[in-house]
């Protein structure tokens, strides 16, 4: 029973001596704030700028004849050409790099690293989104929007109270694929010293030469941590599944 | 009520109308007929600027609409639209459906809306569906819904859009029982069908929409039994 006494031994070096579960505890907090703050501003971000570019479709199609129709027409190309270059540029750079030059260029010397995590995983993370959403827009019937307007209500109100609900709906799996890949890229935020759960192996690891017991731990709790997610959104899916034939 | 001047529609480089002039008085019923492709559905949907014409001028109730000056939000208000397709909202129940618009435009409140809704789904005989969402529904079902949804803002005047096109034979029927049922009250309407029968029973003129233009337009007895036009007669001998 040897490799008994040394698995135990491991484990005792990687969670017990010098408190070293205490490292694991702070990377894991670390690990859930920055995904859960990340998914809220991508989120948020990411539905208003798939709401403005499907905004200036529905515009497209109207013709300006007033000068300030034609201004504001002008000024919202300008507003979807900038979020489309936005898009194209958070999707076509490495999130790391993406991560290094928010902490050392355009917020160097701020002094919460979490916060610049959340900051520049957020943004990456609505770029995916608005485009997730997007295609979920996309997907919703024309007559849709067309019922509602010919019923007298606006375009906004359409927008938010008929076509984004169903839009979200088909967007779900994508949006919970989204959330999963936030969650697993959040182990790049070692690379600015942010202690995450990736992190804080790393650091054990150093200490104790010990490999095999701190990643398969952390590769566990990734994975844990990726099941209560999508089994979250599919209770979510369940429910907003009642408006389907059945 | 609507009167429509030199109205022109293009779809990039596809001429769709050609100059179309018509006046609908109130408490008429008119019944478009035409070809597939001729343009009646673009017409009828040029009217409440569903498609923006790319020339000429509709007015409604002494407004021109065409006029970008001009909310076209309440002029909708006053226009009911049904389709083909019906376009219930799928994620709302029957009775979310109906009073949807009233209440977020601020006609009516809550109560006044459902009130309103409850008393249309009765009747049309179907005020145990208002919790139902509509995918429940049969055609028929749905179609006389989006028909109480529309109505349900008290328009002054009703476009249909091939109403019973996309329903089962058997459903057509309860269909047009409610639309017969509007125009015996009194409701201006314009009906884009291929409902022969119904468009001379129902319509107080008929017109014949083919390339673009009107080319024919009558009383339904005339209209059936003496048409002029040449395209006409090719057309209604082969779906008469």
């Amino acid at each position: 029973m040897e490799w008994m006494e040394s698995l135990r031994n491991d484990f005792e070096r990687t969670f017990i001596r010098d408190d070293r579960y205490k490292v694991f505890q702070t990377g894991f907090e670390n690990t859930i704030l920055i995904t859960a703050v990340s998914l809220v501003v991508g989120l948020v971000f990411g539905i208003l700028i798939a709401m403005i570019r499907y905004g200036f479709t529905q515009m497209k199609k109207k013709k300006a004849v007033t000068w300030y129709s034609k201004l504001f027409y002008w000024v919202y190309w300008v507003i979807d050409k900038i979020l489309g270059l936005y898009v194209a540029v958070m999707r076509g750079v490495p999130l790391v790099v993406q991560l290094l030059i928010m902490a050392f260029v355009i917020m160097a010397g701020f002094p919460n690293k979490v916060i610049v995590c959340c900051i520049a995983m957020g943004l990456n993370s609505a770029a995916y989104v608005s485009e997730v959403v997007r295609g979920g827009i996309n997907s919703v019937d024309a007559g849709q929007m067309e019922a509602g307007r010919s019923l007298g209500v606006g375009t906004v109100t359409t927008i938010v109270f008929i076509i984004l609900p169903q839009a979200f709906k088909s967007a779900l799996p994508a949006l919970c694929n989204e959330g999963i890949a936030v969650l697993k890229e959040t182990s790049v935020v070692g690379y600015i010293a942010v202690v995450d759960l990736t992190r804080a192996s790393d650091l054990v690891r150093s200490r104790t030469m010990s490999a095999m017991m701190p990643l398969l731990f952390i590769a566990a709790v990734y994975f844990i941590c990726v099941m209560i997610l999508s089994w979250g959104v599919s209770i979510l899916e369940r429910r907003l599944k009642q408006g389907d034939r059945g | 009520m609507i009167e429509v001047k030199n109205l022109k529609k293009e779809f990039e480089g596809l001429q769709v109308l050609n100059g179309i002039d018509y006046k609908v008085e109130k408490g008429e019923k008119i019944v478009i007929i035409g070809p597939s492709g001729s343009g009646k559905s673009t017409f009828l949907r040029c009217l409440n600027l569903l498609e923006e014409p790319t020339g000429g001028e509709i007015w409604f109730d002494g407004v021109d609409i065409t006029d970008p000056k001009n909310d076209i939000n309440k002029m909708r208000q006053k226009m009911g639209m049904v389709f083909q397709h019906f376009n219930l909202f799928p994620h709302m129940t029957v009775l979310n459906n109906i009073t949807f618009a009233p209440t977020h435009l601020k006609l009516q409140t809550k109560a006044e809306a459902t009130e309103n809704a409850m008393r249309l789904l009765k009747r049309i005989g179907l005020e145990d569906k208002a919790n139902e969402y509509p995918n429940r529904l049969s055609g028929g079902q749905k179609q006389r819904i989006a028909i109480v949804r529309s109505l349900a803002m008290n328009p002054e005047v009703m476009l249909f859009d091939e109403p019973t096109s996309a329903l089962d034979p058997e459903m057509v029927g309860e269909v047009l029982d409610l639309i017969r049922e509007l125009a015996k009250e009194g409701m201006t309407m314009v009906i884009v069908t291929h409902e022969m029968g119904f468009a001379r029973e129902v319509g107080t003129k008929v017109l014949f929409i083919d390339e673009g233009v009107i080319k024919e337009e009558n009383t339904p007895k005339e209209f059936f039994e003496h048409p002029q036009n040449p395209r006409l007669k090719e057309f209604l001998s082969k779906v008469l």
